[in-house]
This record gives structure tokens, C-alpha cells and sequence, in this order.
């Protein structure tokens, strides 16, 4: 790892400014920044540290809305009585990810930015296959490889990757919106828009570049906090589907909520992780659930219509039956049948 | 003709108290909390194992929470409180009750995990995680054990959560 500049500014305004310098990277937990800093993914000439920003650990209610900040750690967002409550598939989806002691450093303004688990993409520098996130124009080795982790939807022939992060999935169901800070002021991005697929990146005309286009964040920004709705009467559930019980990425998985008036569904959201570049919102099933009962044989049939448009790879087919599953286990959770 | 030489960056002071004294380090920006574990502060405890936050090896309190010393960066322990398994002991050399818990209970073989494996212990029974077999299980899923002795380590686990009055 090459030697760098450190500040660690004491205010969101210092940090936008002290990251006015282009080759400048943010560092919160560094759980992710130092492991594609010793794999040569990023070669950054100056880190600024966000951890002395104590305005930004921040979990509160506001308006109708469960606040939170940045720097909040998974385990803490994870373990709040106000997330628990509230945002229950928030909870799940930070305490399933990762362990124990890497949820005390990861962040959620981190987390979200999280690069994906792609084998070809995780490697030393110099590769010896072609990755187009990692060196633009190489090509993709996973399109035509090794590709049962990799997307369903929205890949194109530059970039057949996932976005591994639990908590995106969740904040994507529940509808929030990243509070995002940067020179020009601030903004806000709805979380079902904050990360992009390569097909998303290519029509938005990024170039040769695309595959290196995984979020609407700007350089110069950081995420601040997120607010999420709070929604009475509403209920949710994440269901992780790996290959062992703790420690370890979705092969896929689901974030459900649902608000059931007289038994049947007024309103579900249904997110899934880990079969595209973003959250994957499966509006079409949204739709269609409006009025049925919260049964296995009322819900099934729309949940797979709306995995109809799904584009599995050589090796991943399987992830469209389980993505199924996962999202009907999720729904019924949320609804309190599991 | 001026020979090339690299960037140098300007090391950087960090102030934090390690094991409950007080101590300086001047390190270069990239110099990670484990490496200067290992190699400056001399404490050896602290496991290298993958350095890349998947084993819990390299795991310490940091202001009481334990966390990967391999994934945090020495200057970002400015003003911090970092204890490691060589803080665990008392003055006098008596074990803490999850280090003699894992004697009893022989919870370990290779040893290499194990300093990373008690610190974690002595955080999931102070988070209050250290209730039954299976939360534990998922609460030590951070802390890799390659000889495979996780029954062993579970039952300390739960027998130092005893004698420590936290079940």
C-alpha cells in the first residue's frame, strides 16, 4: 500500500473541503477503503477521516421519519430499539452482514459503497484477466467465466456484476433517501436510485468508463445520513440465502414490508439483493399483491411473474427460483406467517 | 540530473492509551493498528491472519468494542482506549475468567486464533450476546477457528458468561 496523506476533519463542511483535492478517498471504518487499497483498486494520495464527525452518529425519529446518520455503525443501527421497531428489515439486513467486530468499524454511509464480491474484480493488481471496473476497455473475464455469484438483471457485456450490500436492500424496500452533502450544498437521493446498473450507466452515455459507475454520488460527495418513513401499521423482514448461517455474502436476498388491513395486503414492497448492481425493487409484484391474503398461493404467482423478465448467465439460473423463495419467505415473515 | 525519488509523506503523531497506559507513536499514514501492534508496540498477542478482516485474528477493544486491527489505520486510534489479550490479565498475573474458562474447557489446539477468539469472548458477554449455544455461534462467526474447535470455544464462551454473572 502505497503512503498517503491523512486529515481528519471535525465537520461535514471541513471534510467537503479537504476533499476538494481529486485524489483524495473518504475513510469512515475502512473496512472496504484498506482492502482495495492493498489490492491496488483505489491508490488514493490522501485519506480523509470522517471519525472525528460526531454529529454524524446520529439515530433519532424526526417527523415521520427515522434519521440516521453516517457514521452510525451496523451494529449500532442494527441493535436500536427505534430501527427494531420501525425498520425491521433495516435491523436484520445490518445484523446479518459481515461480523461481529467488522459491524463495530463498518459504517452505513460505508456500507452502501460497498464494491462488489466479483472474483475477477477482488484480485492483485496486475490482473491477468480482463475486468472493465478495474481497467476500462479489458473486457469482462465473468461474463463468459465463472458467473454463478453475478447478476440477473441489468448486465450488459462491459460488467456482469452485484452490489453485495444487505443494508441497501433494506433502505431500497423501506423507501429512504441518502442526505447527501458535497461543494455544491445538499441533496438528497432516493435509495432505489442510488446505485446504478451497467445497463443504467451505459444509457446514461458514461462511456468507456461504465462499468466503473456503481452510484449517483459525485466525486467531491460524501452521504451524510439517511431518513427513512416511518409507516404505521406497516411491517418488514430480510432473508439472507447463503451458504453458511453467519459470516458470509448473499447468494441472494429479499427485503420485504407489508401492511395487511382486514387479511389482506394494502401495501408490500419487495427488494432483492445480490442479483444486480442495485437493489432490485419488484414493482410489478408491488402491484399485483395489492388485495390478496398473505398465503403462500396467493402471493407465489406474482412474485414469479415479476421474475419473468429476469437474464440469468451460464451459471446463475438458479438464483431466479431463489429469489422467489427468498422474496415469499420475506413477504410472509413480514406479514407474520413464517 | 535530480535522481527521482518518492513521495514522502509527513508521519504523523498519535497520542491513545494502549493496555491502560499511555502512549506516543510516530508512524507513517498507512501503518495499520495491528502492524504497529506487532511490530513497534512489541505485543505479539495480537494475531496477523488474513489481514483482510475475515479471520478476527487481529481482534482488540477500541474504546471497550472490539473490532479488526488489520481494518483500522493506527492515526485513526488518535484519543482512543485500545486493549489487547496482553491487557486482559490483572497486575498480579491472574487470568481474566474467560482466559481460564478457555483452559478449562480446552478451547483451543493450534492456539492462533485464540487471542483473537478471548478478546472477542470477553465483548460478546459484555454486549450481552452470551446467552445461549446459538447466539454465541453467531455472535464468534467474526473469529475463525482452522483446527475446528468451536465446541470447545462455544462452551467457554457460555462458562466464562457464568462465572462472570452475565447469562
Amino acid at each position: 500500500m502505497r503512503n498517503f496523506q491523512y486529515a481528519a476533519p471535525e465537520s461535514p463542511e471541513l471534510a467537503i473541503a479537504a476533499l476538494g483535492d481529486p485524489e483524495a478517498s473518504v475513510i469512515a471504518g475502512g473496512t472496504e477503503l484498506l482492502n482495495w487499497m492493498r489490492l491496488g483498486i483505489v491508490r488514493p494520495a490522501k485519506l480523509v477521516d470522517v471519525g472525528r464527525i460526531s454529529a454524524l452518529d446520529r439515530i433519532a425519529s424526526a417527523d415521520g421519519h427515522i434519521e440516521i446518520g453516517a457514521r452510525a455503525t451496523l451494529n449500532d443501527v442494527g441493535e436500536h430499539p427505534l430501527v427494531r421497531t420501525h425498520a425491521a428489515v433495516l435491523s436484520q439486513a445490518c445484523l446479518k452482514a459481515a461480523s461481529a467486530q467488522v459491524r463495530n468499524r463498518a459504517t452505513l454511509g460505508g456500507n452502501v459503497l460497498q464494491k462488489t464480491r466479483c472474483t475477477y474484480f477482488r484480485a492483485d493488481a496486475p490482473l491477468p484477466w480482463g475486468c472493465n471496473k478495474r481497467e476500462p476497455g479489458t473486457g469482462c473475464a465473468a461474463l463468459h467465466g465463472h458467473n454463478d455469484r453475478h447478476a440477473i438483471f441489468g448486465w450488459t457485456d462491459i460488467c456482469v456484476a452485484t452490489q453485495p450490500s444487505d443494508p441497501a436492500v433494506a433502505l431500497a424496500c423501506l423507501d429512504a433517501e441518502a442526505n447527501v452533502l458535497g461543494p455544491g450544498g445538499t441533496r438528497s437521493i432516493a435509495m432505489t436510485d442510488f446505485h446504478v446498473t451497467p445497463a443504467e450507466a451505459q444509457t446514461d452515455g458514461d462511456g468507456a468508463d461504465a462499468a466503473q459507475v456503481e452510484t449517483r454520488l459525485q466525486p467531491g460527495e460524501i452521504i451524510t445520513g439517511y431518513r427513512i418513513p416511518m409507516r404505521d401499521g406497516e411491517r418488514s423482514a430480510y432473508i439472507k440465502v447463503r451458504e453458511r448461517d453467519s459470516f458470509e455474502y448473499a447468494l441472494v436476498a429479499a427485503a420485504a414490508t407489508v401492511m395487511v388491513t382486514d387479511g389482506r395486503i394494502a401495501r408490500a414492497r419487495l427488494a432483492l439483493g445480490s442479483v444486480a448492481q442495485k437493489p432490485w425493487r419488484l414493482h410489478q409484484a408491488e402491484d399485483a399483491l395489492v388485495g390478496a391474503e398473505v398465503r403462500r398461493d396467493a402471493i407465489e404467482p406474482a412474485i414469479r411473474t415479476a421474475m419473468g423478465d429476469a437474464r440469468p448467465l451460464e451459471h446463475n439460473a438458479y438464483k431466479v427460483e431463489l429469489s422467489v423463495k427468498a422474496a415469499l419467505r420475506a413477504l410472509l415473515a413480514a406479514g407474520g406467517q413464517s | 540530473m535530480t535522481p527521482a525519488v518518492a513521495r514522502l509523506e509527513p508521519p504523523t503523531q498519535v497520542r491513545l492509551r494502549l493496555n491502560d497506559e499511555a502512549v506516543a507513536a510516530t508512524v507513517e499514514n498507512r501503518v495499520t493498528l495491528l502492524d504497529w501492534l506487532r511490530e513497534r508496540a512489541t505485543l505479539t498477542g495480537t494475531k496477523k491472519g488474513c489481514n483482510e478482516g475475515a479471520c478476527g485474528a487481529c481482534t482488540v477493544l477500541i474504546d471497550g468494542k472490539r473490532m479488526n486491527a488489520c481494518l483500522t489505520l493506527l492515526v485513526q486510534c488518535e484519543g482512543k482506549q485500545v486493549t489487547t489479550v496482553e491487557g486482559l490479565a490483572g497486575q498480579d498475573g491472574s487470568l481474566h475468567p474467560v482466559q481460564q474458562a478457555f483452559i478449562d474447557n480446552d478451547a483451543f489446539q493450534c492456539g492462533y486464533c485464540t487471542p483473537g477468539q478471548v478478546i472477542s469472548a470477553v465483548a460478546c458477554i459484555e454486549e450481552g450476546h452470551a446467552t445461549d449455544e446459538a447466539s454465541v455461534r453467531e455472535w464468534m462467526s467474526g473469529n475463525i477457528c482452522r483446527c475446528s474447535s468451536y465446541p470447545q470455544i462455544t462452551a467457554a464462551v457460555l462458562d466464562a458468561a457464568k462465572r462472570m454473572g452475565r447469562t
